[in-house]
């Protein structure tokens, strides 16, 4: 199976051409440039290096949030895009299960964190069993403080990982102490060909039309609306073709 | 012989509250033109809420495109390019466009065509009749009111435009005031009909030796008036009111557009944007043809073509595309994309 991963959840840009178990090529690009500008380039410039064409592709991966909601909405919109245009299989893969993806020597809890500003984290809680990643403390948006005393009460060593937990670092080591320990180096970044791995033995979607990201908040205009209006009362269906 | 291929261009249109997928043949012919509207939602905010907008044209993209290839009866091998609306617009919700459009050029290997989102409000009316050149533009709209002079096909040149509020705005902040759902201006224009202007309110710039608006100090007089009335307890007409300030609007716009129409000696002047939906300003503007310039030809788009669609984008990338526009896989939405001063063009 051939598949193009896509991840642009944060900074750092992610896309990797994977067949069966065999990386055939990854892009990451770590500078501060919009992900739209470098996204299409980098997988132009996949399939020129492997002498493969998109057509090619049986399955489109991609990390579908949380993440930047700008960097989630290229990536899902490109991915989806492809796949419905070339009648292929889509799947999304959360963007912490593609960083968390990274460890793969803990046996504890792997935390991997990306910073939601205002002292709040998009994070979870994975761990490996019998080969595979799975998802222990569901995948949220959480002020740290009250993260970090969810993850007091765990036994299990955790690994934290990701660009941002260096902001949070002293306030982890605060609470958690010797039972926090932090991932060096590139490990921090997403590599997409973890991401195409995590998502050949996924499920596809099977409305691609449908399929959006993860963004794991509601826009704060809604959230005030529904304050105001809890019933919503007649503005559904939102998106109406005229 | 060969019968020659028509020119299709698959067009993607997501700078605001709609999300647009066309087929364009030749630049000229509508093969379809799928238009999903948010203002079911966005009308709950009064406006539009940039990050709800770019939410939905995710969930929508991809169905208005299939739904626009299929009408159309046409499939990729048939396509000659795809363009797409790279600004100006709201930054998160182009990027959708730009996003999908990228993706299908590059699956298929066709050419990207870059598209400015007040380009296609003009060139709406190339799918009403050719276009005769050096035409004046009268563009009108959310977020722009501007004249465009066009030496030529797919230049542009702004003489004049708004200095503060665009047209649409104003109809929109005023509506609020009346208390009308986002967005007013159709209601206004409805509402004017039963009411006569009355108020007198100003024609700000209107003896100004040059081709530029302002349309604030119109909004705030309209707002004292009101304000003022409801502290004394009296009531005033609404449809007094909404035709007081309309009339206000088209009589500036009307009087600086047939001033540039004389003084650039352009045969043709297009009415563009969603504000050329006005009924007032088609009619108002189609009489002072008819009495100072009867020879001037005036082309307005329907109803439907006014408002933000992907069939004007389909129709500006063919003139675009001959003039050689082509964008890289890089390309950016760029939110603040504007036509050039007049004075830039000359220097
Ligand atoms: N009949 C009408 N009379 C007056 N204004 C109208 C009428 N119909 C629509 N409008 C106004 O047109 C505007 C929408 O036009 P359009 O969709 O072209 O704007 P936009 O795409 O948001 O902005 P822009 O094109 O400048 O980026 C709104 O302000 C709306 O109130
Ligand atoms: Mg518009």
């Amino acid at each position: 199976m051939l598949v193009l991963a896509i991840d642009t959840s944060n900074r750092a840009m992610s896309v990797a051409l994977v067949r069966d178990q065999t990386v055939l090529g990854e892009t990451t690009i770590n500078v501060r440039k919009t992900h739209s500008e470098s996204l299409m380039p980098a997988v132009a410039q996949l399939f020129k290096s492997t002498s493969l064409l998109p057509a090619a592709v049986d399955r489109f991966v991609v990390a579908q949030g949380p993440g930047s909601y700008t960097g989630i909405r290229i990536a899902v919109t490109t991915a989806k895009t492809f796949a419905w245009t070339l009648h292929k299989e889509l799947v999304g893969i959360s963007s912490l299960a593609a960083l968390a993806a990274n460890v793969t020597t803990s046996a504890g809890l792997i935390i991997p964190v990306f910073n939601a500003r205002r002292d709040a984290a998009f994070t979870g809680a994975y761990r490996w069993q019998n080969g595979e990643l799975v998802s222990v403390l569901a995948d949220r948006h959480t002020p740290m403080a009250s993260w970090l005393a969810e993850l007091a009460t765990q036994t299990a060593p955790l690994q934290f990982i990701g660009d941002d937990v260096e902001s949070f670092r002293p306030q982890i080591t605060a609470k958690l102490g010797q039972q926090a320990q932090f991932v060096s180096g590139i490990d921090n970044l997403p590599h997409a060909s973890k991401l195409a791995l995590l998502g050949q033995t996924a499920q596809p979607v099977a409305n691609i039309h449908r399929f959006a990201p993860n963004y794991l908040r509601i826009t704060e205009a809604e959230a005030n609306w529904l304050k105001q209006h809890p019933t919503n009362e007649g503005h559904e269906p939102y998106v109406e073709e005229i | 012989m060969t019968e020659k291929k028509p020119e299709l261009i698959l067009a993607f249109e997501s700078s605001c509250d709609e999300t647009s997928v066309a087929v364009v043949e030749d630049g000229v012919k509508i093969r379809s033109n799928v238009i999903a509207s948010q203002i079911n939602s966005q009308k709950r905010f009064g406006g539009v809420v940039p990050e709800v907008a770019s939410r939905h044209h995710v969930e929508q993209v991809t169905l208005c495109a299939e739904e626009a290839m299929t009408q159309a009866g046409v499939t990729y091998g048939d396509l000659t390019a795809v363009a797409v609306t790279y600004g100006p617009g709201l930054v998160g919700a182009l990027l959708i466009g730009v996003s999908a459009a990228k993706a299908v050029a590059f699956a298929h290997q066709l050419p990207l065509i870059p598209v400015n989102h007040m380009a296609g409000h003009i060139y709406a009316a190339r799918l009403v009749k050719p276009l005769v050149y050096p035409l004046m533009a009268l563009l009108v709209s959310g977020g722009h009111t501007e004249l465009v002079y066009m030496r030529g096909a797919g230049e542009f040149e702004i003489i004049g435009d708004t200095r503060d509020d665009a047209a649409g705005e104003a109809f929109d902040k005023v509506g609020r005031v009346l208390n009308l759902a986002y967005p007013a201006g159709k209601k206004i224009d409805d509402l004017s009909k039963l009411g006569q202007d009355t108020f007198n309110f100003p024609r700000a710039m209107i003896k100004d030796a040059n081709y530029d608006f302002s349309f604030s100090g119109l909004k705030s007089a309209f707002i004292n008036k009101v304000h003022n009335a409801e502290q004394r307890g009296e009531k005033l007409s609404k449809p007094d009111l909404a035709a007081s300030f309309q009339a206000s609007v088209i009589d500036v716009l009307i009087t600086k557009t047939m001033r540039a129409c004389q003084a650039y000696g352009v045969g043709q002047l297009v009415l563009a944007g969603g504000v050329a939906a006005n009924s007032a300003l088609r009619s108002a503007l189609t009489s002072a043809i008819d009495q100072e310039d009867p020879n001037l030809d005036f082309v307005v788009p329907p109803i439907r073509l006014c408002s933000d669609n992907g069939a004007m984008i389909g129709a500006a990338a063919h003139v675009m595309m001959a003039r050689g526009a082509r964008a890289d896989l890089d390309l950016n939405a760029d939110p603040s994309l504007s036509f050039a001063y007049a004075e830039e063009v000359l220097n």
